[in-house]
């Protein structure tokens, strides 16, 4: 099977179990959210699919091949990437250098010492084209320190699609973002490449609603219930969680 | 059976002397986050100030001992105030090139005062006798730096499980920023752990005069010692000290007895191989 | 183009000056030679500490290795200096790749008492190993031949001298290309954000590896220059004050630019002889001094003092 394939996915820490029994699917074209309230173990989810954590229990498969056991780098040279939920980025460098190195690594030319990291022509052409479709021209040779947030999390996912992943985590994209900068995030997930595969974990209904085509709710370790969007609005379980978790706030 | 008993008292007594030195130097380093790598130089200083009563104004022992420890908590007061409060903020690297140039500048002291020679602490007649035990003998000496070993690890014990400094204390390691924001003053919780530990240094400096010689040199020189019992125990871990620098201790009068010639490598090898197993230390918290 | 230009300016300008000070002081070539030997140690630490930001306290360890490894060579094997230039790199790139392979796996504290404990492991083997060392009274015996069989070693230094310098000024410029080459980049990146050179694929542990095993390699140099200019190994080499004082230079100079690294070599030998010249018993005091300023009033080193001057005139301007 082509993509993600997670059968049984359980962690446990002592004796705190924080996600059971997970089955998930994510395959090419797939634009998929993951939501649920705090504590519901979407950021640990996420930690045991890019390898940060190891499961306790389950199986995790990318295109057939059981991946459970590789470390979180073998995995995104695998092709599966993800953004940080805090921007995680090369604060000191600009915008062109953190997109070249990240394109040169890619090409597997992180170990050569001799030459000129500016002087591939290959890795020039490529940063310039993410530049241009970010539109980051203005930005390029700034120092990422020096960006707004809203910017830097621009910057966050061009270097992760320099990756060329198939798969994509989003963990929270919009989070920390003003809301009138969020739109910048809308629009760049949107225009996403078509046959990509997308997970995003968030918090922002709003974006939700506009990205995602499937939704995945969970509660306590486990999953609550799954359908498209308008299944999870209608969903009385849900709107329970989320309106009843509100009124008794 | 000798072997054993030499070794079982030789260790613990020098394990005794690691934990006093070392305790400080685990909690500042759980508590203020700093590594100081000056904190061999309080040992120095005890030493140095009980060589000057002892030696050369020719008090006794047990008067030259509390006043060398009181007069290093004097020291170390405004030293914390004035330059190891400027320096919890710094990077690791800044924090060990402080504490070195520190360092320094207590072994120039030290070198200018006494100058660079042995610092003998003189023990008085009934510490340098043997008790015997009818199938052997044992030196005083040792077994007195056991009982005071002893009471140290039970006066921690009692001081910080028991009294109202011990759980803030207790409270500031595991979490600085809620214990200040409880409204505990960390500032002066800081600075009494900072001269406790000082002072528990000056006394295992002075007692383990005869184990680890007092000269200049002494915080350059036994430094990886120290951070050695510091690692292996985890970083702000009190027990973990204990049980570090006992078990330290035997392992390297157990090497020294036993394959003198390679003692030190041994032990080093021996301590490489455990913190590769466990990076944290035996109770250091999991990072 | 121009940025290039600029970039050596520095450099070339120290160079120049060590052609200088040859001239100007041939009665202590020994000296100087010994501070160009100690540039060598310190850009090692530069790459290691200032680009991939290991903070180590046991460079001393691949210095010592590297100087023994030279001696040990020229008395056994071949007494050709470059040669054992290369031997001597060789040891101190393994005895850091396999100490690295451990050492690397762990974080702060931990990692800098490991280094240190590495280094003292080094020093009581040296120690321990009198008949192949010479224990405590160091190696000795060691006769060079001329370099590339055209300059013999002068007990004035002379040659000394030019092979240490250009030994440097090699050294410098393979740094120069590292620091610039996709390799570089990639430690200027993990320095930054470990995190996220995970996060593009990259494994920083072997990243890191690498790096370090360079860095004793060229620490490697330095000791076998000293090695075969001073025709003596002492267990010095190994001592936890050589890892400390090269720590103390590059901080002095400022780390990650390389000039930075030769500039606080040269400061820091210059005040450490003048203070240990007038008052040999108390210069201890000068270079705890030096370091707690440094530490305090100039953590990026003398580098920064241009762009802190520039910084203070301008705001002088605007007001």
């Amino acid at each position: 099977m082509q993509g993600l394939e997670v059968r049984g996915l359980t962690k446990r820490f002592g004796g705190l179990t924080v996600s059971e029994d997970i089955d998930f699917d994510l395959v090419p074209g797939d634009r998929k959210a993951l939501i649920g309230p705090n504590g519901a173990g979407k950021s640990t989810f996420s930690n045991l699919v890019t390898g940060i954590l190891r499961p306790s229990a389950g199986t995790i498969r990318f295109d057939g091949m059981d991946i459970g056991r590789l470390s979180e780098a073998q995995r995104v040279k695998r092709g599966i990437a993800k953004t940080f939920q805090i921007t995680t980025l090369f604060r000191d460098l600009t915008v062109r250098e953190n997109l070249a190195l990240t394109i040169l690594e890619r090409q597997g030319r992180g170990y050569q010492m001799l030459r000129r990291a500016g002087r591939h022509a290959d890795t020039g052409a490529e940063v310039a084209a993410l530049i241009d479709q970010f539109k980051l021209e203005a930005l390029a040779d700034t120092r990422v320190a020096d960006l707004a947030y809203g910017q830097q999390r621009l910057v966050e996912l061009a270097m992760t699609l320099a990756l060329k992943p198939r798969v994509l985590i989003l963990d929270e994209p919009a989070a920390g973002v003003p809301s009138s900068e969020t739109h910048l995030i809308i629009d760049a997930i949107e225009a996403l490449p078509p046959e990509l595969a997308v997970l995003i974990i968030e918090h922002d209904m709003d974006l939700v609603f506009r990205v995602a085509r499937q939704i995945i709710v969970l509660v306590q370790g486990r999953i609550l219930t799954e359908g498209t969007p308008q299944e999870i609005a209608t969903n009385a379980q849900v709107r329970e969680l989320y309106l009843g978790g509100h009124g008794h706030d | 059976m000798t072997l054993l008993l030499n070794i079982l008292v030789d260790g613990i007594a020098y394990g005794m002397i690691l934990f006093m030195i070392a305790v400080g130097l685990s909690v500042t380093m759980g508590l203020m986050r700093v590594v100081n790598l000056a904190h061999g130089g309080f040992a120095l200083l005890g030493g140095t100030f009980a060589h000057w009563l002892g030696s050369d104004l020719g008090w006794p022992f047990w008067l030259a001992l509390p006043l060398a420890v009181l007069g290093t908590v004097a020291l170390s007061m405004p030293l914390e105030r004035l330059i190891y409060r400027r320096v919890y903020g710094f990077t690791d690297l800044q924090q060990v090139l402080a504490t070195i140039g520190l360092t320094f500048l207590m072994i120039a002291s030290v070198n200018l005062w006494q100058g660079s020679s042995l610092l003998t602490v003189p023990l008085p007649e009934g510490l340098k006798a043997s008790v015997d035990l009818g199938f052997r003998t044992l030196p005083v000496h040792r077994l007195v730096v056991i009982a005071f070993g002893a009471a140290v690890v039970v006066g921690l014990w009692l001081l910080l499980d028991r009294t109202r400094f011990g759980i803030r204390l207790r409270a500031a390691v595991d979490n600085r920023g809620t214990a200040s924001a409880h409204g505990i003053n960390t500032d002066r919780i800081f600075m009494l752990a900072f001269a406790l530990g000082a002072g528990l240094a000056a006394l295992g400096g002075v007692l383990g005069a005869e184990i680890l010689p007092i000269d200049a040199y002494y915080p350059l020189r036994y430094m990886v010692l120290f951070l050695i019992v510091v690692a292996v125990g985890g970083m702000g871990s009190i027990p973990g000290s204990l049980l570090a620098a006992l078990g330290l201790g035997l392992l390297e009068t157990a090497t020294r007895y036993l394959v003198p010639d390679y003692a030190t490598i041994a032990f080093f090898a021996l301590v490489i191989a455990l913190l590769t197993v466990r990076p944290n230390g035996l109770m250091g918290k999991i990072a | 183009m121009n940025t290039t230009m600029k970039s050596w300016l520095p450099p070339l300008a120290l160079l120049a000056l060590a052609v200088v000070l040859y001239f100007a002081l041939p009665y202590n070539l020994a000296f100087l030679t010994r501070i160009l030997i100690m540039a060598v140690l310190v850009l090692s630490l530069d790459l290691v500490l200032g680009f991939a930001g290991i903070a180590t306290l046991g460079q001393a360890a691949f210095y010592g290795a590297g100087a023994y490894a030279a001696g040990l060579f020229a008395i056994h094997v071949w007494a050709d200096p470059v040669a054992g230039l290369l031997v001597a790199g060789l040891a101190g790139a393994a005895l850091a790749f396999v100490s690295g392979l451990i050492v690397l796996r762990t974080h702060g504290l931990t990692l800098i008492m490991l280094t240190i404990a590495v280094a003292s492991i080094c020093h009581e083997i040296a120690n321990k190993a009198r008949d192949v060392t010479g224990g405590a009274d160091g190696l000795r015996g060691i006769r060079m031949e001329p370099v590339l069989g055209l300059w013999q070693f002068d007990f004035i230094g002379k040659t000394g001298f030019w092979y240490a310098l250009t030994v440097l000024a090699v050294v410098f410029v393979l740094l120069t290309l590292i620091a610039r080459s996709p390799f570089g980049l990639s430690l200027r990146g993990i320095h930054e954000s470990p995190e996220r050179m995970t996060a593009i694929g990259v494994s920083v542990y072997w990243r890191r590896v690498t790096a370090y095993t360079l860095g004793g390699g060229i620490a490697g140099l330095a000791g076998a220059l000293s090695a075969q200019v001073t025709q003596l190994v002492s267990l010095e080499s190994f001592s936890f004050t050589l890892s400390a004082e090269a720590l103390i230079m590059l901080i002095l100079g400022g780390t990650g630019r390389l000039y930075g690294a030769v500039l606080g070599t040269l400061v820091f030998m210059w005040v450490h002889h003048w203070a240990a010249a007038n008052d040999p018993f108390n210069w201890l005091f000068v270079i705890g001094g030096l370091v707690l300023a440094v530490v305090f009033f100039l953590p990026r080193g003398i580098i920064a003092i241009p762009t802190a001057l520039k910084r203070l005139g301008g705001r002088h301007a605007g007001t």
